[in-house]
């Protein structure tokens, strides 16, 4: 029971980006799945961006409303990660039949839907914002990434004034809003 | 121009930073004109994109600055990366360290039990060889006056190095790594029982990292049969393997250590070697890796540093190449005769490893 209750304060500590939590998330888990990765084909960098991407996959998952684990922690982060993996190996051509893991492995195929879309999502955005230039990426960076206030990007970006600073803004937000959806419309 | 307006009246409305009658205004508004409703809801999906790139990227920084921080603190470990050049250092410094102290104490022993292993990576940074080394330290052991054990090698002789070796032919002919051997010019080996017998080097093949040791000591005694064969074909994945060996060195007390084969490649794809699943230490260079019935698959030779058990052996086929080179380029009368038969399957393990650990024989390379 307790370590059930750990395990719910756990992900709500993720779901809060909150430091603390997230490390003891990472030291319980990342060792074994760096093993299964070494093991089979990978290094360390690999290792280290499949749990990283696996964490991210119970991150979007924790903030649902519907949210429901299923599963304990090591457990999800396991099947995902070795999900992750293998199609890492199978797109690079190295696939290899002996990949058998022992432990518990549970089925994450809608999950890794949802995880798969939100990739998609993440690298239109992250190429839209590439292509709009500066000063815009950094303008809207600033403002809802960093959530600085107009009055301190005024004068970060050398505005005139706060109003000058949002009147730019949103004209920004108006390109990468564009950007974004010639994208994000046709990978529908 | 209206665009501009229209969207900040719409961040605004989403956000709820509106006055109550600017809001109702701003819903009849947008109640009676679908254009404007289509707007609210495509700009609402777009700023939770923002929201959601923004978050994660967040969260990719506090994973990373987490990853470094649990492998700083060694919570975590990773092979070195490319930059070991500090950390050789930081060893070096650190046995220097202890040098010093043991050179303040005066004593010969200091220098048997600082015996150090260093890292130094002739195949790639994030591989360490095994075999313990002691280059580094410029001792000599003509400073013991009062040494652990009676050497047979002469007094002024400088250790470089040291790991296991084991026998492939009862005449006294042994295998081991060539970089245990590194910066030596001969060699003495150890039993289990901690008797030492003169070795010469015989061959060595510093691209395969395998070396054939020769005991040249009256005392030694041939044996008519050894146990174990070495295996031709490759090993199977997975398969259940054990070695033994002297991963204390210098000290004698054998060790017997089991895991299993992990790949049949090694490093980046090498396929003179194979990777296995086991924790190994640095006088485990040069030990043989047996599979279940007891035939030698590999020889153990490199681990990939600060990593849990992943560790590397030469395929055992290569001994048999190095044997016909040796074979070949030898004048002497004495061909190696390779052991084929094994008679080790079936046994216990308790069993096995008592009819093989005679064979098994610390090696303490020297330079005079």
């Amino acid at each position: 029971m307790k370590a059930e209750l750990n395990e719910q304060t756990l992900l709500k500590g993720l779901a809060n980006n909150d430091s603390k939590a997230i490390e003891i998330i990472y030291k319980q888990n990342f060792n074994s799945i760096q093993s299964m990765v070494i093991n089979n084909n990978g290094f360390y960098d690999d290792a280290r961006d499949i749990f990283q991407e696996a964490l991210i996959a119970l991150y979007e998952k924790s903030i649902t409303d519907s949210f429901v684990l299923t599963c304990k922690i090591n457990t999800y982060l396991f099947s995902v990660s070795k999900r992750l993996w293998l199609k890492k190996l199978q797109q690079n051509g190295k696939y290899i039949s002996s990949f058998e893991i022992l432990d518990e492995v549970i089925s994450v195929d809608t999950d890794m839907e949802i995880h798969q879309k939100r990739n998609v999502e993440f690298e239109i955005m992250e190429r839209s914002m590439e292509s709009i230039g500066e000063p815009c990426k950094s303008l809207l960076e600033a403002y809802y990434i960093k959530k600085l206030d107009m009055q301190k990007i005024a004068t970060e970006f050398n505005y005139t004034n706060a109003d000058n600073a949002k009147n730019q803004k949103y004209k920004c937000l108006l390109r990468l809003k564009k950007i974004f959806f010639a994208q994000y419309n046709i990978g529908e | 121009m209206e665009d501009l307006h229209l969207i900040q009246a719409i961040e605004r409305y989403l956000d709820g930073t509106m006055l109550p009658a600017e809001k109702a205004y701003f819903e009849e508004l947008k109640n009676n004109n679908s254009e404007i409703e289509q707007l609210v809801i495509e700009h609402s999906v777009f700023i939770n994109q923002i929201e959601n790139f923004s978050s994660r990227l967040k969260l990719k920084n506090s994973f990373s600055n987490i990853h470094e921080k649990l492998l700083s603190l060694g919570e975590i470990n990773e092979g070195q990366e490319p930059t070991t050049k500090s950390k050789i250092i930081n060893i070096w410094q650190k046995y220097k360290r202890v040098t010093a102290i043991a050179a303040a104490v005066g004593g010969g022993i200091a220098l048997l039990t600082s015996s150090l292993f260093s890292y130094y990576n002739p195949i790639s940074p994030n591989i360490t060889k095994l075999g313990a080394q002691l280059e580094q330290q410029q001792y000599q052991i003509t400073a013991l006056n009062i040494e652990l054990r009676k050497s047979k090698i002469p007094s002024k002789a400088e250790i470089k190095g040291g790991g296991t070796s084991f026998l492939i032919d009862g005449k006294g002919y042994l295998i081991t790594n060539a970089h245990v051997l590194e910066g030596a010019t001969y060699a003495s080996v150890f039993s289990n029982t901690g008797k030492e017998y003169n070795a010469s080097i015989a061959y060595r093949n510093n691209l395969l990292d395998l070396a054939i040791l020769k005991i040249e000591d009256e005392e030694f005694e041939q044996i008519k049969k050894l146990p174990f064969g070495i295996r031709k074909n490759n090993a199977e994945l997975g398969d259940e393997i054990f070695t033994i060996g002297y991963p204390n060195f210098p000290r004698t007390d054998v060790v017997y250590n089991i895991g299993y084969l992990s790949s049949e490649k090694g490093y980046n794809g090498d396929s003179l070697s194979c990777q296995i699943q086991m924790n190994a230490n640095h006088g485990n260079s040069g030990g043989p890796i047996f599979n279940k019935i007891g035939e030698i698959i590999g020889v153990l030779s490199t681990k990939l540093s600060k990593s849990d058990g992943v560790s590397f052996a030469i395929k055992a086929k290569n001994i048999y190449s190095i044997v016909e080179d040796f074979n070949e380029s030898d004048t002497s009368f004495a061909d190696i005769k390779i052991n084929h038969s094994n008679i080790l399957r079936g046994e216990e393990r308790v069993k096995q490893v008592k009819k093989i650990e005679d064979y098994i024989f610390m090696v303490k390379a020297y330079r005079n």
